[in-house]
């Protein structure tokens, strides 16, 4: 396959970026979206070009870490998988492919395609977590969870960070990233004690990093590489309204 | 005011504030549907409904007073979140294509604004009569101000165009309100995406049925 390819590069994250033209040819159908990439990295540094600089790291859809924004949809056009799992196959020879990174106003341009993602790192700071007793694990079965509350709390729990809700929002909003969370913990009991604080501490803290908020267009759910559910958002809009009622502090 | 402030000052508060408002406008305009309709019972039936209303008095004061102020904070929190939306991302993409985005929920603001400039000219049309496109206007003869007024055609194609921004507004905002006060249940295939299709599509219906029926001369 030979396909032609529109990426954006930037140097840096104060300098100025554009699309730049690159042919990929010899394109093997088999080859993942990245590995694509490396071939074309190949030939850049094999003119003495520099290589086009992407996110990743396991390469099997699990660390959150390959991003892109392929013809205009974050992930590109395979439905519940991360770049790094989506393969050429998808493309046809002779497509043009137009490959961004995540644009948000807290998501900063670190070069080319890889952006700084640490505002989803604050945001779990900020209340992502449960206060447990450390040391042993208890016995299996100790605290009862209801199966219900289990697979939707796991459901939740698949969420990568990887920032592809963000990218695909209208208003780059945070709301799918942090409501997964909320819900994940909030479902258990060993996230209990901190419900109300974490709903509310989680939102502020998305605030702060000036995501942009929920307009319930859907795309985040559609853009997840782990297909997790606005549901989520509905949670943590009633915890969040709950805790303002009860009067928390966070 | 701190908890209030801090409340209203987060933007899942806004958008609480703004389903909850919004909830106000759709029991609202189910109930102006149903009133209208009885234009089609003839002149008898709607002028003794519209004088009833203002019999009512204090109550139809009471009323007002919470529709004008629900209007004036959901327009409120939607410009000051757009602003908020649009500075979220401030490079945009070269290329993007919306995955499941609907007309609906993607004319929520511009279909708003039209919205906000309609209400304001129908009250000004048909409350006060401050506008008589007709040139006549009559606080106990509705029957007639509508069928004066409709049968003009600027008259008739502005409420059938802002009725179309207002289907689509109540669609989005129906299913979307519930969600924003965290009402919804959980469900991959939500029944009430399809009740609010329901209700913006009958609603629509309604309200345009009026001007078009006078236009072509079948209420006349």
């Amino acid at each position: 396959m030979n396909l032609t390819l529109h990426v954006w590069r930037q140097a840096g994250p104060d300098a100025p970026g554009k699309m730049v033209i690159y042919e990929a040819t010899g394109v093997s159908p088999e080859m993942s979206f990245l590995e694509m990439l490396d071939v074309v990295n190949e030939g850049l540094t094999e003119r003495g070009e520099v290589p086009i600089a992407f996110d990743h790291d396991c390469r099997e859809g699990i660390c959150g870490s390959c991003s892109l924004m392929i013809n205009g949809v974050a992930h590109g056009p395979m439905r519940g998988t991360a770049t790094c799992q989506l393969h050429m196959r998808s493309f046809k020879d002779g497509d043009t492919i137009y490959i961004e990174p995540w644009r948000a106003r807290a998501f900063r341009v670190i070069k080319d395609l890889a952006v700084d993602r640490s505002p989803l790192d604050r945001i779990i700071q900020a209340g992502g977590f449960i206060t447990a007793p450390t040391g042993s694990a208890q016995d299996a079965n100790n605290i009862l969870v209801a199966k219900e509350s289990v697979d939707d709390a796991m459901d939740a729990a698949a969420c990568i960070g990887c920032g592809a809700c963000v990218a695909a929002c209208p208003n780059a909003s945070a709301s799918l990233f942090t409501a997964a969370k909320i819900t994940h913990l909030g479902l258990l009991p060993q996230g209990q004690s901190e419900r109300y604080r974490r709903a509310l501490k989680m939102v502020q803290q998305m605030e702060l990093e000036e995501f942009g908020s929920c307009t319930l267009h859907g795309e985040c759910q559609e853009a997840c590489p782990k297909e997790i559910s606005i549901d989520t958002i509905t949670r943590m809009n009633r915890d969040f309204l709950r805790a303002s009622l009860l009067g928390t502090r966070p | 005011m701190g908890r209030l402030g801090s409340f209203y000052g987060s933007m899942v508060g806004k958008k609480v504030v703004m389903g909850v408002t919004g909830l106000i406008g759709i029991a609202y305009l189910i109930l102006h549907v149903l009133g209208n309709l009885l234009v089609f019972r003839g002149p008898t039936a709607i002028n003794s409904y519209a004088h009833f209303l203002k019999s009512t008095g204090e109550l139809l004061w009471t009323v007002r007073i919470i529709l004008i102020v629900a209007v004036i904070l959901h327009v409120v929190a939607a410009v000051q979140l757009t602003q908020q939306n649009r500075a979220a991302r401030p490079i945009g993409y070269t290329r993007r294509e919306p995955q499941v985005a609907t007309i609906a929920s993607r004319t929520m603001r511009w279909g708003g604004a039209l919205l906000l400039i309609f209400i304001i000219f129908h009250i000004l049309h048909f409350t006060t009569g401050t506008i008589r496109p007709a040139g006549v206007f009559s606080s106990e003869d509705v029957y007639a101000n509508m069928v004066t007024s409709f049968r003009i055609w600027w008259v008739a194609l502005f409420y059938v165009i802002a009725m179309v921004a207002l289907g689509l507004h109540l669609f989005h905002g129906a299913w979307s309100s519930v969600r924003s006060i965290g009402v919804s249940p959980k469900s991959p295939q939500p029944f009430h995406r399809t009740v609010s299709l329901l209700l913006a599509v009958l609603v629509w219906a309604g309200f345009t049925s009026i001007p078009v029926a006078v236009f072509v001369g079948l209420v006349r």
